[in-house]
Parts: C-alpha cells; sequence; structure tokens
C-alpha cells in the first residue's frame, strides 16, 4: 500500500530500491528492525537467548538508541558494516591507550610474570595431578595475579584492561589450565561486583580477592541452561521483611566451584511488573559466601583439557542472602551476566594469541630442524603453507585482542559485537594453529612429552564456554541485523515522505543504484589506511558494500524470520568476522608501516595476504546469500539432520549390507 | 655503623637469549634483545635483603652503571626490597669500554659517599664473565674481601662468610666495611611480585655521572674483535679399534 503510493511518486524508487517485500509485506513489519527488536518475545531456542541478551546487554541503551535511531549514530566498525557503512572512529588509527607511566608499569611487570611461568609453574605436572600445583598457587597469590584489574587502593593492581591483556597473553603461552582459574575468578568470577558492585560490596569483597585469599566462582549454568541462560531455575524469594532471600538451586561446570568462597550467582526472583501488576520471574544477580551456609559443590568434574583448573557443581540449599548482597538492581542479573561476559571476552583472545605465539615457536623450532628427504622440512611448500597461515592467525588474533582492549579503555561502550568475534575468531584461530603445530611436528607432536597436545586439549573448551561459537555467531549476525534494521526503518520513514526527505533518498537511492551495478559507493579507506595497503583497504570497502548490501536485501526478504533462518545466520556472521579481521590487521599493518619498523614489511605482507582470501570468502558467502542453489543446500541440510535425529543414527545402511 | 648495604645490580642480556655477534665483529647484537638482572646480582640483592629483614642492616641501596634502561634493572632490586636507587648513567663510548676497573672505581666512591658499612656484589656477570668487580672494589677501598660467598653472618662489626674454593668451603671471618660476592648457592632469590613492583614506582632512584663522584671512566682496554664460537665439525664413525687408531694417527695426534 505504501509501496504503491511511493512508487506512484516515484518509479525510480521501486526499481532501484526493490524494497517491495518488506513493505508489501504490510505495517505488521513495520521496519524489519522493530521486528527483530520484538523477536525476543518470539520464543525460539537458542536464538531466545541471543536476543534475551542483545535486549539485557544494553536495555537502556537500547531502548534508547532506538528513540533516537538515526540521532545515535554507531562507532562500532562492526556495528556500521550492517548498514554498509564503514565507520573509523573506533578502528583507525590502531589504538595506543597508555600513557608514559602505564607503559613503563606494564613493561616492569612483563619480566617477572614470563619468569615466574618459565620457572615456577609446570603445565605438565598441572595436568596430570588434576590441579594447579600448591606452591604455584601460593606463587601466583603472592605474585598478585589474582587482583589484576582491582583498584590499588583495594589491594589489588588496578591495570587497565590492555595492561591486563598483556599479562594475560603469557599465561596464555604457558598454561591455559592456569589461565581459567585466573580468568573464572577475576574475568568473570567477581568482575561483576568491579562493574556493578557499590562502595560497600567493593570494599568488602574485593581486597580479600585480589589478594588471592579468597576465589570467586561465576554460577550462571545449569542442568537445563547453557545457552539458553534466561531459562535458569534456581531461585531466590525474597523473605517479608525484605531483609534477605533465599536462594535454592544448582549450578554446573562452575569453574573453580569447588575452591571459591565467594559466587557471583544469578537466579530468578519473582517480581510485580510495575504495569501490569502480574507477578513474574526476573533474573537478579547476587554475591553469596560460602560461609552464609547452605553452599555446597560436588567433586571436581574429570574433563578433557584444561584438567589443572577445578570445575564442578555448586549447590544452594536454602542459603540465606542478605539484601546488601544483590548486584546492581533486583531483576537487572541479566544485564549483569551479559556485561560480565562482554566485558571479558577480550582477554580471552589476548590469552589465546599468546597460545598461539608458543605453538608457533614450537612447530618452526621443529621445521627448522627437522631434516627430512634431505631438507629441512620448512623448506618445502607444505610446510610453508601452515607456517604461513599460522602466523596469520596469531597476526589477526592479537591485533584484535589489543584493538578491543584499547577500544575498552578509551572508554568505548559500544564493542560487544567486536567482543564477540574475537572469542570466536581466537579460538577457532588458536585451534587450527594448534592442530597445524601437530601436525607440522609428526608423530613428535601427538607425544605427550611436547606439550603441545596438552594444549590441544584445553583449547577445545573454548570455542564452547563463555558463550558457544554457534550462539556467538547468531549473537553477532543479529546484533548487526536489528542496528542494520533501525536504519532502514528510518530510510521507510522517509520513504513516507520522499519530498520532504528527497536529499536523503536520492543519496540512498544512487548509493543502491551503483552497488547494483557494481561500481563503488564512494566509501573509501584512502587516507586512513597507509598508501602501501590501498589495495587491501580497497578489498575490504568492496566486501563491506556487498555485505550491506546483502543484509538489507536479507532484512527485506525475511523481516522478522530472519531470527529463525540460522543456516543465513551463520554465514552473514563468518563474513562480519572476517571483515573485523580485515580491517583490524589493516589498521595494524598500517601503523607498523607508518612507524617503519624492522617487521614493516612483514606486516604488510601478512595483512595484504589475509585481505586476499578474506575478500573471496566473504564474497563467497555473499554470493551463497544470494544465491537459489544455497537456499537448496540449506534446505537439504535440513532434510538430512533431520532424517538422522529420527533415526537416531546415520540413515544410510551399511555399503556391505550388514 | 651506617647500617647501609651497597649492592651492584648489572643489566644484562637475559640468559635465555640466544647471543648474535655484530656482522662487523665489532661486538654483539644488543638492540632490541631482551635483557635483565645478572642472576648474580639477584642474589646479592636477596642477601642483602634477608640481612635487611632480620634487621642486621637498615638500608639497602641498589646501585646500577650504565644507560637509561638500567634503571629497569634498579626498579627489580627495588621490587624485590631494596630501598632506593642510585643510577650512575653511562653511555654511548664509555659504556661500551666500561669494565669492572670502571665499575669498581664508581662503587668505591659510592661506598665512601653513602657512608656503606658493606657491598655486595654478585661473583661475576653472566655477559663478559669477568669475575673481578668484587676484589677490585675491595682493593680501592682496602677493604677486606669475602668473595664466592655460600653463606653470609654478620656478627657485630665482623662478617663471617663461608667461601666456595676449589675442593670445598672456606670460612673466613672479616672487618666490616668489606665487599662480599655471592655465589650461586648463597640463597634462592625472590621473585619480584607485582604488587611489590607497584610499591617500587614510589621508591626513589638518584641519578648522577661519573664525573659527579670523580671518577675517571678511560679505559686501557680496547676490543679489537668479537668472534662466534667456532662451529664443532661433524664426526667420523668408526668401526674397529684398528680404524679409530689409524684415524688418529692420520690426523697427526697419536
Amino acid at each position: 500500500m505504501l509501496l504503491r503510493k511511493v512508487s506512484q511518486t516515484s518509479a525510480l524508487c521501486g526499481a532501484v530500491l526493490r524494497v517491495p517485500p518488506v513493505l508489501s509485506g504490510g505495517q505488521r513489519q513495520a521496519g524489519a528492525a522493530a521486528a527483530v527488536q520484538r523477536a525476543r518475545l518470539y520464543a525460539s531456542q537458542a536464538a531466545q537467548a541471543v536476543l534475551e541478551k542483545q535486549a539485557a546487554v544494553g536495555s537502556d541503551a537500547a531502548t534508547k538508541a532506538e528513540k533516537k535511531t538515526a540521532a545515535a549514530e554507531s562507532k562500532s566498525f562492526a556495528v556500521n558494516i550492517f548498514k554498509g557503512q564503514v565507520q573509523t572512529a573506533q578502528v583507525f588509527p590502531y589504538p595506543s591507550v597508555m600513557n608514559e607511566e602505564q607503559e613503563q608499569f606494564l613493561r616492569e611487570l612483563v619480566g617477572p610474570v614470563s619468569k615466574f611461568f618459565d620457572e615456577v609453574n609446570d603445565p605438565a605436572k598441572n595436568d596430570s595431578l588434576e590441579k594447579v600445583e600448591d606452591h604455584t598457587m601460593e606463587g601466583l597469590k603472592e605474585m598478585g595475579a589474582f587482583g589484576l584489574q582491582v583498584p590499588a587502593d583495594l589491594c589489588g593492581l588496578g591495570l587497565t584492561n590492555t595492561q591486563y591483556a598483556r599479562l594475560v597473553e603469557i599465561v596464555g603461552s604457558h598454561d591455559l589450565g592456569v589461565g581459567i582459574t585466573l580468568g573464572a575468578h577475576q574475568s568473570i568470577g567477581f568482575k561483576g561486583i568491579l562493574l556493578f558492585g557499590n562502595a560497600a560490596q567493593k570494599e568488602k569483597y574485593l581486597p580479600k580477592l585480589a589478594t588471592g585469599e579468597h576465589i570467586a566462582a561465576f554460577c550462571l549454568t545449569e542442568p537445563a541452561s547453557g545457552s539458553d541462560a534466561a531459562s535458569i531455575k534456581t531461585t531466590a524469594v525474597q523473605s517479608p521483611c525484605g531483609q534477605y532471600f533465599t536462594l535454592n538451586g544448582g549450578k554446573i561446570w562452575i569453574s573453580n566451584g569447588g575452591l571459591a568462597e565467594i559466587f557471583t550467582v544469578f537466579a530468578k526472583t519473582p517480581m510485580k511488573d510495575p504495569k501490569t501488576g502480574e507477578m513474574k520471574d526476573k533474573i537478579s544477580a547476587f554475591i553469596v559466601e560460602r560461609s552464609f551456609g547452605g553452599v555446597t559443590n560436588g567433586p571436581p568434574e574429570k574433563k578433557m583439557g584444561i584438567k589443572a583448573s577445578n570445575t564442578a557443581e555448586v549447590y544452594f540449599d536454602n542459603v540465606r542472602v542478605p539484601a546488601d548482597c544483590v548486584l546492581g538492581e533486583v531483576g537487572g542479573g541479566f544485564k549483569v551476566a551479559m556485561n560480565i561476559l562482554n566485558n571479558g571476552r577480550f582477554g580471552m583472545a589476548a590469552a589465546l594469541s599468546g597460545t598461539m605465539k608458543g605453538v608457533i615457536t614450537k612447530a618452526v623450532d621443529h621445521a627448522a630442524n627437522r631434516t627430512q628427504f634431505g631438507n629441512k622440512i620448512h623448506s618445502y611448500g607444505a610446510i610453508q603453507e601452515k607456517v604461513a597461515r599460522m602466523a596469520m592467525l596469531q597476526y589477526v588474533t592479537e591485533a584484535m585482542a589489543y584493538m578491543i582492549s584499547g577500544n575498552m579503555d578509551s572508554g568505548a561502550s559500544e564493542f560487544q559485537i567486536e567482543a564477540a568475534i574475537s572469542k570466536i575468531f581466537a579460538s577457532e584461530a588458536a585451534w587450527t594453529v594448534t592442530d597445524e603445530c601437530i601436525q607440522i611436528m609428526g608423530g613428535m607432536g601427538f607425544m605427550k612429552d611436547s606439550g603441545v597436545e596438552r594444549v590441544m586439549r584445553d583449547l577445545r573448551i573454548f570455542r564452547i564456554f563463555e558463550g558457544t561459537n554457534d550462539i556467538l555467531r547468531l549473537f553477532v549476525a543479529l546484533n548487526g541485523f536489528q542496528n542494520a534494521g533501525n536504519q532502514l526503518k528510518s530510510l521507510q520513514k522517509a520513504l513516507k515522505n520522499p519530498i520532504g526527505n528527497a536529499g536523503l533518498l536520492a543519496g540512498e537511492l544512487t548509493k543502491r543504484a551503483k552497488r547494483k551495478a557494481g561500481l563503488g559507493t564512494g566509501l573509501t579507506l584512502q587516507g586512513t589506511v597507509h598508501p602501501e595497503l590501498a589495495q587491501s583497504g580497497e578489498l575490504t570497502v568492496k566486501a563491506i558494500e556487498q555485505f550491506g548490501a546483502v543484509v538489507e536485501e536479507l532484512l527485506i526478504k525475511h523481516g522478522k524470520k530472519i531470527i529463525d533462518e540460522q543456516f543465513v545466520l551463520k554465514r552473514v556472521a563468518d563474513s562480519a568476522i572476517d571483515l573485523y579481521a580485515m580491517v583490524v590487521v589493516l589498521s595494524r599493518a598500517s601503523r607498523s608501516l607508518s612507524q617503519g619498523g624492522a617487521s614493516a614489511q612483514h606486516e604488510k605482507m601478512l595483512c595484504e595476504t589475509w585481505c586476499m582470501e578474506a575478500h573471496q570468502r566473504v564474497m563467497q558467502d555473499v554470493k551463497a546469500l544470494r544465491s537459489s542453489e544455497s537456499r537448496q543446500l540449506f534446505k537439504n541440510m535440513r532434510a538430512i539432520s533431520t532424517a538422522v535425529v529420527e533415526n537416531g543414527a546415520v540413515v544410510a545402511p551399511h555399503p556391505l549390507g550388514f | 655503623m651506617s647500617g647501609r648495604v651497597l649492592v651492584g645490580v648489572k643489566r644484562v642480556i637475559d640468559y635465555a637469549v640466544k647471543i648474535r655477534v655484530k656482522p662487523d665483529n665489532s661486538g654483539i647484537v644488543t638492540d632490541g634483545v631482551k635483557h635483565s638482572m645478572n642472576p648474580f646480582c639477584e642474589i646479592a640483592i636477596e642477601e642483602a635483603v634477608k640481612l635487611k629483614e632480620k634487621k642486621l642492616i637498615k638500608e639497602v641501596v641498589a646501585v646500577s652503571c650504565g644507560p637509561q634502561q638500567s634503571q629497569e634493572t634498579i626498579r627489580t632490586a627495588l621490587a624485590m626490597g631494596a630501598d632506593r636507587g642510585i643510577h650512575v648513567e653511562v653511555t654511548g663510548k664509555d659504556y661500551e669500554a666500561l669494565g669492572p676497573l670502571q665499575v669498581s672505581k664508581i662503587m668505591a666512591a659510592l661506598a665512601k659517599k653513602e657512608d656503606a658499612q658493606l657491598i655486595i656484589l654478585g661473583k661475576q656477570a653472566i655477559d663478559d664473565d669477568c669475575n673481578q668487580t668484587g676484589q677490585m672494589t675491595a682493593a680501592l677501598l682496602d677493604w677486606p674481601q669475602g668473595t664466592f660467598a655460600s653463606e653470609v653472618a654478620l656478627e657485630g662489626d665482623k662478617v663471617k662468610v663461608v667461601r666456595e674454593i676449589d675442593g670445598g668451603l672456606e670460612t673466613i671471618k672479616i672487618n666490616t666495611p668489606a665487599v662480599v660476592t655471592a655465589d650461586l648457592r648463597l640463597n634462592t632469590p625472590r621473585y619480584a611480585t607485582l604488587p611489590n613492583i607497584m610499591k617500587a614506582k614510589k621508591k626513589k632512584i638518584a641519578n648522577m655521572k661519573p664525573a659527579d663522584l670523580g671518577v675517571d671512566l678511560t679505559s686501557r682496554l680496547e676490543v679489537l674483535r668479537v668472534d662466534e664460537p667456532p662451529q664443532r665439525q661433524a664426526g667420523v664413525k668408526v668401526e674397529t679399534v684398528d680404524d679409530l687408531v689409524a684415524k688418529l694417527r692420520e690426523a697427526g695426534t697419536i
């Protein structure tokens, strides 16, 4: 209806903009944006959690942003690529956020931490004991490793995110089991107190947590609630007097669960909806001390990797939690949980970039010394390709980790897509790099003594915990769609009054016309990237243009149903990840070229190679997202999966017939 | 009794770094190479800090001679427990020619200036392996020396030093002020913990030049050439004793 009106006014509109589906789809879809936003009411397993998260992540910010829509332009690079735009504020130049004193302090810390891990910590021993050796644990506490980001006046070191990342990288290169013990403590265990705690809570808990006298744990996951975090069953019922909450429930797979004294616990609290007066369960976050009584834990779990870290079930049986121990607001727990996780993800990227550095050293040491067929094996192309790819993956991950920590340190509030991307990228890159390290080392790599098989086992969990990569991909895609949808909505509004918005529409129409004709839309990274990287910059821009276009097409095509299109969402997320990786290395390599360091040309090569391949991958994904063949492909996969699940096993009979 | 101990801390290339000789054989590559405190100096600092913890002395002063970066080494000493630092800035050509004699002159001058009761040094540095600074410092000051210490005990105005000598241990008792050099087994140095590194930020490092101490850094030594150790040549396997003897004859060794 609307469309007809519009196209009467401007025939070009319909022809070039090609918006008919969304509009003829009816006003019930008043903008795909609102659709995605509303879609959280739309219960659908995994996606629900993601959407809940979306809403929760910036519940205030999001609503505000929506009210302002166009007014609040996002500074996030990742948010903008979904609109086919290039926003360089957060990515260029490569962040350099430490002042001289912070840098000097960090320089002094790096040596002793490395030395401690080189000389005291024994990762193989920790792995076989399935715990961090006692003297190592004591050493780490003395070291101050348990309170890296706690303010100095509360017995911590008061490190910035960037400083923290640099130290965590050292831990990651030596022992991920220890890394998890430390991370579960401070990256998630008590991060809630740092981020949301009031002054009294901070003063009460942080000093003992910073020195490691008390260990902390983060309790979200339950037997029936993994990725779908909103579905937790643990309850906290407020006493009639309001003085305390009674906590009941069980949490599983809690890192440090058997060691912790302080728990950040998420539970449902029945609350009255101020509008309807109905009682509704909302999630709240609590600081729970083991000494409250009623807190118990199961035996340490037997795991594939990160064995040195303690993982256990934690039970809460009529635990009386004083009302003072609510973290943030009653009913605001989801926001607390998601902020904690968002704030911690860069640390994983930093740690894993260290892990990769470590295994790459082992791989090249072997490649440079092992002779087969009369030559050192590094002289063979098969090995060279592996080493080159390993180096690129490490370079990208490291660039992401410090890009995000830098953004966070300079006060950016919008980094959740980037943080999620870094977690996905780092965990998959580290897996690939370690796998290839073992491959280069051959049989030697498969042996326990080489120390790489442990790394491989330790790494596996990183693609699963703190938001599985699959869920995070949906999160990246849906978050992006939501923002792109907002823009589309304002465009749609403009279409209602084409004359008053002639300028805007003309711009948008030209953009689309050009994009369709395969011409550049005027987006450019020229002048931003180093001239020597102009070509890579262009590839990135081209990929962003095509990506933005396909995102819009998908929104128009699927509307709110986009949340059910997981085959599509996965590919959209893959492209977003590649695009972010491209711009991050462009930024880092540009800086290196400007500074003219010894490695500048090497970094240029890493960047160019990465961008060439990433561009190809994005283009392929874009093509697949547009093609009808891929629709058939998705349909097939859905059918195959359904059949296998129904059969409870593979369907095809054995080729031998028995 | 001043109760003050002066400890020398030298900034050297880290023990784990593979040393590379400059292409023109004028020295070794130091740019962009990881440096840390000479391990024997760590032992010296540890011993001084222990004496302070036992309240046998009052103040530990860490001294390092070298370029700006030497301050990082002093910071490490401060983080380990030294009370303050003195950085004697030596740069450029002077730094290249800085040897045991020059450093011992600086240490001797500082010992007088600071009214030190004891100087503890590492027995040698892992870069040049000179093993001379302690002895020279004692000589210049005309103080007694207890070198290669594996045990140090302050007894009034005397120091009992158990020395590691060839074939055993020697226990000596010397008067203070004295110079002691630390051997490997004297103690196990502590790790500089992060909170202590933070606290060390507040400790003072005084900066001075050798000229301020009236020390002349002229060196009588000239480095002509630095070479890598010759690469070991591949050996030969022999089947029998006769073959071995024949080969040895061939090589002219028997």
